[in-house]
């Protein structure tokens, strides 16, 4: 059963539709990303959970209970904010106790609480330190602490880890993913970084210009993208031009010199969608030319031009001698390495 | 590098701030020290400014009752009029920030107002519409029976105070919106998710985040307000004198100049002070939010 669901949730600012047709149900524990490009709508469906932001039409409903009459106050969420927003004129302590006091937790209970949940993000000994005088990652951490030591029902993070370098951002990636198992807090992230969403989230939301694009797990989204923008957006893909040949029988799946069984349910102009770590070079297959060869330690990149446009190919780095720049080679994948989708590409 | 390379490099800098520097000097500090000078002075009626060094105008101030009484008015009136912006200001400023782009500017302008207006004009102003029996107010308060007796303003302190608070409230509630642009604008998203409510959130989130703001300009109005010239001459008239008002009085009706230098020279004195000391005090107390 669904803990956490929203229902056909829209918001509009004047005439600007924000967020439209929203329905998402998360079930308890799961680690759920809304993922897309900055200006999708992403804050503003969190803000709508939270209860920051009344939506225009739709419902919010929290094990059942809509949230549309309950203040943020008394949701029992918690939320990182992307700037943090901690209480400067505090101490991390202090700042991590706010939410108990607000609670009305009694005062040695609270210091026990304030400081395991400092202990568990690894800042056990800053308790006094001011937020100010923290690092980017100390100050993430502490804002961390701050919304799990009140054991929210949901955990919201918006775009919590935007602010830090890549090595830290990677860190604190493994670190939240083991916080989140060990604790069990359901949690929705923000983020517009695929990698961000790809190595944390049980599933993916991918959203772009207000709308669900695709709700899916990690390799569903990466590998059965639901729409072209998914596949673009979620790592590097290769869109080719295919048509669906009725006349022959079986019916063939035909892009260049490429052909397949064709997959069902389809017909005429389609796009074959391929990552490019799903290419390999043989004997048959689109014809294409390599116009650069780059070599990154564990892998090869190819940049091809192909009969069906320009194709880019990875290759793991296994020691066996690789085609090399100007040579004419034929590019082949197998049939469930791809996604067709109806109509031409974009 | 050369030696004369080093001297040069050294020389720069005092080159080019000289033509500051000597403006800072002439116009401020040489005038101020020929104040400070002046006050050690003599004076008599028939003989006038005699140049010697006398204590007689300190002693003056510092043992007749008249002049503890014009600065127990003047930081009196100084401290009430902080207490008034900062009351109606910090509030003022709050509501100011979360008003929405149009009505943020005009209002904004509203509060500036006072300031763009020539201070006799608008402290006329203030006695055509409060002062004496004839004032608008009065009138219109005894006409709907509200009062029986007219309720004075002209030459009272809190008329002065009243005036004052109404010049000196930009002031307060610029240094408070400036104070109220550095806070994350989630702050108070962040507190309510935790359980405050409005009340809560505005005493423990927002207020001390704000009370450097509210603290320098309490600063700026009170130092303003002690050293007022025009709105209490024109309030309290000849009738109730402050600091920079005596000070005036002898240097242009009695022609005591020494006196009035040791007046002025005083009340320098112990703005200076003052300011200096709450400032440092300020500063130490809120290194964290200052941070
Ligand atoms: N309070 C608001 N008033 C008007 N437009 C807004 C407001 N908040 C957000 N928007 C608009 O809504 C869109 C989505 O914003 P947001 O949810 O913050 O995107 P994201 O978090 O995905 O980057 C943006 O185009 C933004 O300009
Ligand atoms: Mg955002």
């Amino acid at each position: 059963m669904a803990y956490l669901e929203l229902d056909r949730v829209a918001k509009q600012f004047g005439a600007q539709t924000v967020v439209d047709d929203f329905s998402l149900s998360v079930g308890k524990g799961e680690f759920i990303s809304f993922l897309g490009p900055s200006g999708c709508g992403k804050t503003t469906t969190l803000q709508m959970i939270a209860g920051f932001l009344d939506p225009t039409r739709g419902a919010i409903r929290l094990e059942s209970r809509d949230l549309a009459a309950i203040p943020p106050a008394r949701r029992g969420l918690g939320i990182v904010f992307q700037s943090y927003a901690l209480f400067p004129h505090m101490t991390a302590a202090e700042n991590v106790a706010f939410g108990l006091e607000m609670r009305k937790v009694p005062r040695g209970e609270r210091a026990e609480r304030v400081r395991a949940a400092l202990a568990m993000v690894g800042l056990a000994g800053y308790e006094d330190r001011h937020p100010r005088r923290m690092s980017g990652g100390q100050q993430q951490r502490v804002a961390l602490a701050r919304a799990l030591v009140i054991k929210p029902n949901v955990l919201l993070l918006d775009e919590p880890l935007s602010n830090l370098d890549a090595k830290l951002r990677e860190e604190m990636q493994i670190e939240l993913r083991q916080i989140q198992r060990t604790i069990g807090t359901t949690t929705i992230l923000v983020t517009h970084d695929q990698n961000e969403a790809m190595s944390l989230s049980d599933r993916i939301v991918v959203m772009s210009q207000g709308r669900i694009e695709q709700i899916g797990t990690p390799q569903e989204t990466y590998e059965k993208p639901a729409s072209a923008f998914v596949s673009q957006f979620l790592g590097k893909t290769n869109d080719f031009p295919g048509t669906i040949d009725r006349v022959v029988s079986p019916t063939q799946l035909v892009a260049g010199s490429w052909r397949a069984p064709a997959p069902a349910g389809l017909g005429g102009q389609v796009t074959v969608s391929v990552r490019p770590e799903r290419i390999g070079f043989g004997e048959t297959g689109l014809s294409a030319k390599i116009i650069t060869r780059v070599f990154q330690g564990n892998h090869w990149l190819f940049q091809c031009d192909s009969e069906c446009g320009p194709a880019i190919v990875i290759r793991q780095n296994d020691g066996k001698p690789q085609p090399a720049e100007g040579d004419a080679v034929r590019l082949t994948w197998r049939p469930e390495d791809m996604s067709v989708r109806a109509g031409a590409s974009a | 590098m050369s030696m004369a390379a080093d001297e040069r490099n050294g020389r720069a800098p005092w080159a080019l701030a000289a033509p500051a520097l000597m403006l800072f000097v002439g116009v401020l500090l040489i005038p101020l020290a020929m104040t400070v000078m002046l006050s050690f002075h003599d004076w008599g009626q028939y003989k006038g400014i005699e140049p010697v060094f006398i204590l007689k105008n300190w002693r003056e101030i510092a043992t007749d009752p008249y002049y503890a009484e014009m600065f127990g008015r003047t930081f009196r009136i100084a401290i009430l009029t902080t207490l008034l912006t900062a009351l109606l200001g910090a509030p003022e400023a709050y509501i100011l920030n979360r008003m929405d782009g149009r009505w943020k500017s005009f209002f904004l302008l509203i509060i500036l107002g006072p300031l763009l207006i020539s201070v006799v004009a608008r402290t006329l102003g203030w006695a055509l519409l409060f002062g004496g029996n004839n004032g608008l107010v009065n009138k219109l308060l005894m006409s709907a029976g509200v009062i029986r007796f007219p309720i004075p303003f002209m030459f009272t302190e809190t008329g002065m105070v009243i005036a004052l608070a109404h010049v000196m409230m930009p002031f307060m509630v610029l240094s408070v919106w400036a104070a109220l642009q550095r806070l994350d604008p989630q702050i108070e998203n962040a507190a309510m998710s935790l359980g405050a409510g409005p009340i809560t959130t505005i005493r423990r989130i927002i207020m001390p985040q704000i009370m450097p703001g509210v603290l320098s300009g309490a600063i700026i109005v009170f130092s303003l307000s002690a050293s007022a010239f025009a709105t209490p001459a024109i309030i309290g008239g000849r009738r109730l004198k402050v600091a920079a008002t005596l000070a005036y009085d002898e240097f242009l009706n009695t022609l005591n100049w020494p006196l009035g230098a040791a007046v002025a020279t005083l009340l320098l004195v112990a703005l200076v002070l003052i300011v200096v000391g709450s400032n440092a005090l300020i500063e130490r107390r809120y290194a964290e939010v200052f941070r």
